[in-house]
């Protein structure tokens, strides 16, 4: 690609970006947020067209006018949230987009399909059932079809985003293997990340996108975390500070042998039973849909437990009572931002003072003091650093690391005693994760107990004062951090036996 | 704010124009004749009132649900049931004699109490076991109807003349009693403009409403309600109260316009083939909100215009000006309004090659 430009209205998301990657490599593609990475590769595949500048596909020019002239060119993208139908069998997903082998028919001869699916599964290690329907697998597996797609497509260019957000580090290594192995058959691998150890870990170069511009294209090999991250982010980090010993106080949220259902019945949280101190941050690492957020949902009260017992210093709010957690002190930033943490259309001061307008001084008897609530708004707006139009705006039009920050400015604004967050850091870029970061060491260090869900172990490693795993509803590994190690953490994680279980 | 609306009403004429001209009308003369028969004719706003205040129940009753994004579309029902307990408490509490502060307070109780008892039927379903409020409360608007010929026709019912001439032939309800009836300013100009109670009610209800809404708890609750029920939720609203309060606030406010309907203007709980239930106010009422944008005071606006156009229609109506004409200049301009509102969200983009995305950028 060359001198590709891009403009939205009001940005540049590309700006004369050069970018080139060889037969037979796995090129990383990294980059904050909104340094232009999807752009990028949207105008690949077709489905944006450049302002400016030219793509050559094996050193021809070509000009795609929608996404089917670059799967016609061989290029195919694992998009970040799939585009998969769910009520198909796998064959059926993977014969979606063909539009010139099996697929040309009228009649699909499924015996064919599902056949070729098996072999290329077998070939680069992507074992999948052809004939499973597609909500019945697990999103790993979900990935694998995205893969075996693009492969029966012929793909010789393949472009994944971010692929590793859903995984658990043991199914990111086989999927490190399937590229390798990919990219050893002549094919081309496109890895969009904004993990530097990932990168490290898969790629032969790398190219740093920042604001929109390809900064350099390195090797990985001689490459170091460290000097990729000043890359992207375009000046030295901090030094990842190593927390300081905080001096836990009391217990001020206490789970005792606590279930809940989940949503779609069936026990999601299974006799958890978990301590957090005031002053520390405890992590609840495992991989989504392990019974975390429901396990914070019933410590915020959005869900009643189907038993055991919540304490929040001490007291045991009502339980499956959203506004008796709040007022016993639990702040809760949801996974969910947009949606459950805020409402989008209403506006930004409204949405800060979400939990807050039931009393003095945001309201007097039934009547609101829009006044006060609007010199409030101004004065978080500008303490937590939010990029806002202004107070009145709708909150959805703010970016995602800001509006994690209203969350965030809400939430410790109303003094909590206990803090639940949930994912955080999902989908921000490094500034916003390091502001995120410091404010729940502030949050600890002001005494709240912090309870940090992620998936995320370099977040845990760093955040963390203990963890505890927790895999199909229960808490499968309680250790301090000193004591951690990612292997471990990832082997429980995915389910796999405590090492040190005597 | 007010561009687009004005837009889609220019929009609209044009459009109208058009269909008149087809018709074999002239345009201009035939606005100028309705604008002339709505608002300028002798004793043609007093007329338009007696259109509009019903318009106003009813769509102040819509955009207090719709807010919410409560989709009541029982204003209808509702406003038959207050009508009927509006006339039984005139009944019973009236006497002869000049109006009496108390029967008409009596009234409006409980023209306000049958209403919002009949949308808390969909309410309550919504709130506890989440049936969609549209079906339940479009149904009850039927049942309400039958329910009021019910009365009047196939009943020796509390509301029906059981005694005289008229209904040895033919079955009608009790005239209310002349305390009963609710009196009204007249204005002295254009050969007097009759302001009615009801109207006065319809603004008080308007700028409570706006109050509610803009200035109180209950209204910031109702907007992140209706804006996401997990976020409110989550903040710790109480989700089932809100529902059924704001579903008894629009059903209290479309009794009390069938309260209005028995004391301002029929003077009776009329079930004639051609009474209330043929008026279609409730429905109407959601055409009003809509164009109001749930704004309570642009309602009153609104529902001024539309009853000036039905008032115009009915006037007019004859070989030369066929009222079905009315309809369809209603019906573009409802339609013409809702498109406008359509411009306003998406942007038609006109290129060589549809771009598949729209202008999102990861913009941080």
């Amino acid at each position: 690609m060359r001198g590709i430009t891009k403009r939205f209205p009001g940005v540049v998301a590309n700006d004369g970006v050069d970018f080139a990657a060889a037969t037979g490599e796995v090129h990383a593609l990294l980059g904050e947020n909104g340094a232009g990475k999807s752009t990028l590769s949207n105008i690949l595949t077709g489905l944006y067209r450049p302002d400016e500048g030219e793509i050559l596909v094996y050193c021809r020019p070509v000009e795609f006018s929608a996404p089917r002239d670059a799967l016609d060119a061989g290029i195919c993208m694992v998009h970040q949230h799939f585009r998969l139908v769910e009520r198909f069998t796998v064959a059926e997903n993977v014969v979606l987009g063909d539009h010139r082998r099996e697929g040309r028919t009228f009649r699909l001869r499924y015996r064919t399909i599902e056949r070729r699916v098996a072999e290329l599964g077998e070939r680069y290690g992507l074992a999948v059932d052809p004939r499973a329907r597609v909500w019945q697998l697990s999103v790993g597996e979900q990935q694998r079809v995205e893969i075996l797609k693009a492969l029966y497509l012929d793909a010789r260019i393949l472009i994944l985003d971010e692929p590793t957000a859903v995984l658990t580090p043991q199914e990111a290594q086989v999927l490190f293997e399937t590229l390798r192995e990919m990219a050893a058959d002549g094919r081309t691998v496109i890895f969009i990340s904004h993990k530097l150890h990932e990168v490290k870990a898969v790629a032969d170069r790398v190219t740093v996108l920042r604001g929109g511009h390809a900064v350099a294209t390195v090797s990985a090999a001689e490459a170091t975390p460290r000097s990729l991250a000043v890359l992207m982010v375009g000046h030295g980090l901090g030094e990842g500070a190593p927390p300081k010993a905080r001096a836990p106080g009391e217990v001020v949220l206490g789970l005792e042998d606590v279930s809940a259902a989940g949503d779609r019945g069936g026990a999601a949280v299974r006799g958890v039973s978990l301590a957090v101190r005031a002053g520390e941050i405890v992590a609840l690492a495992g991989v989504a849909g392990n019974g975390q957020r429901e396990l914070a949902e019933t410590v915020a009260g959005m869900r009643a437990p189907t038993g055991g017992v919540v304490r929040v210093a001490g007291k045991t709010p009502r339980p499956g009572d959203p506004r008796a957690a709040i007022r016993a002190g639990v702040a809760y930033v949801p996974e969910d931002r947009l949606g459950t943490g805020l409402a989008p259309s209403v506006s930004i001061a409204s949405n800060l003072a979400l939990k807050s307008y039931r009393e003095a001084p945001a309201s007097s008897g039934p009547l609101l003091r829009l006044r006060r609530i609007r010199e409030r708004a101004v004065e978080l707006i500008q303490r937590y650093r939010i990029a806002a139009p202004g107070p009145a705006a709708p909150v959805r039009l703010l970016s995602g690391g800001n509006l994690q920050k209203v969350v965030l400015a809400r939430e410790f604004s109303g003094q909590p005693k206990v803090l639940v967050a949930a994912s955080p850091t999902r989908g921000l870029d490094v500034g916003a994760i390091e502001s995120v970061h410091s404010y729940l060491h502030e949050a600890a260090a002001a005494g709240v107990g912090v309870l940090l869900i992620s998936e995320d172990l370099d977040e845990i490693l760093t955040l963390a004062d203990r963890i505890a795993v927790m895999y199909e509803g229960e808490v499968v590994g309680e250790t301090a951090r000193a004591d951690a190690s990612v292997e471990e953490i990832g082997l429980l994680m995915a389910g796999g036996n405590d090492p040190r279980r005597d | 704010m007010v561009a687009v609306p004005a837009a889609s009403l220019v929009f609209a004429f044009f459009a109208s124009g058009l269909v008149l001209l087809a018709t074999g009308h002239n345009a201009l003369s035939s606005y100028r004749r309705l604008f002339d028969a709505a608002f300028v004719a002798n004793g043609a706003l007093g007329q338009t009132l007696v259109s509009a205040t019903p318009l106003a129940f009813t769509g102040l009753a819509a955009a207090a649900a719709f807010r919410m994004r409560l989709f009541n579309i029982g204003g209808e029902g509702q406003l038959l049931v207050g009508a009927i307990t509006a006339a039984a408490a005139g009944l019973y509490f009236g006497g002869s004699g000049g109006p009496s502060a108390f029967a008409i307070a009596a009234m409006v109780v409980a023209g306000c109490a049958g209403g919002a008892a009949w949308a808390l039927i969909p309410g309550i379903l919504r709130a506890f076991f989440r049936t969609n409020e549209i079906i339940t409360s479009l149904m009850l608007n039927y049942v309400a109807a039958y329910l009021l010929t019910y009365l009047i026709f196939n009943t020796q019912s509390y509301w029906r003349q059981t005694t005289g001439f008229n209904a040895a032939v033919f079955p009608t309800s009790k005239d209310l009693p002349s305390s009963a009836l609710w009196p009204g300013a007249t204005i002295h100009l254009r050969g007097g403009i009759l302001l009615p109670l009801g109207a006065g009610f319809a603004v008080l209800a308007a700028a409570v409403l706006w109050v509610l809404y803009s200035r109180t708890r209950f209204g910031f609750e109702a907007q992140v309600l209706g804006d996401s029920p997990r976020a409110a939720r989550y903040a710790g609203m109480r989700t089932r109260r809100k529902i059924l309060a704001v579903m008894a606030i629009s059903g209290a406010i479309a009794g009390l316009g069938g309260a209005s309907q028995d004391g301002d203007f029929r003077h009776t709980l009329d079930a004639d083939p051609n009474g209330l239930q043929r008026q279609y106010y409730g429905y109407s009422g959601i055409v009003v909100a809509a164009l109001a944008r749930y704004n309570p005071f642009a309602v009153l606006l609104v529902a001024f215009l539309v009853g000036g156009l039905q008032n115009a229609g009915n006037t007019l109506q004859g070989a030369d000006f066929p009222s079905g004409l009315v309809g369809v200049i209603q019906g573009i301009i409802l339609f013409s309004a809702l498109g406008g509102e359509l411009l306003v969200r998406y942007r038609i983009r006109i290129s060589r090659r549809p771009a598949a995305a729209p202008p999102a950028p990861e913009a941080a």
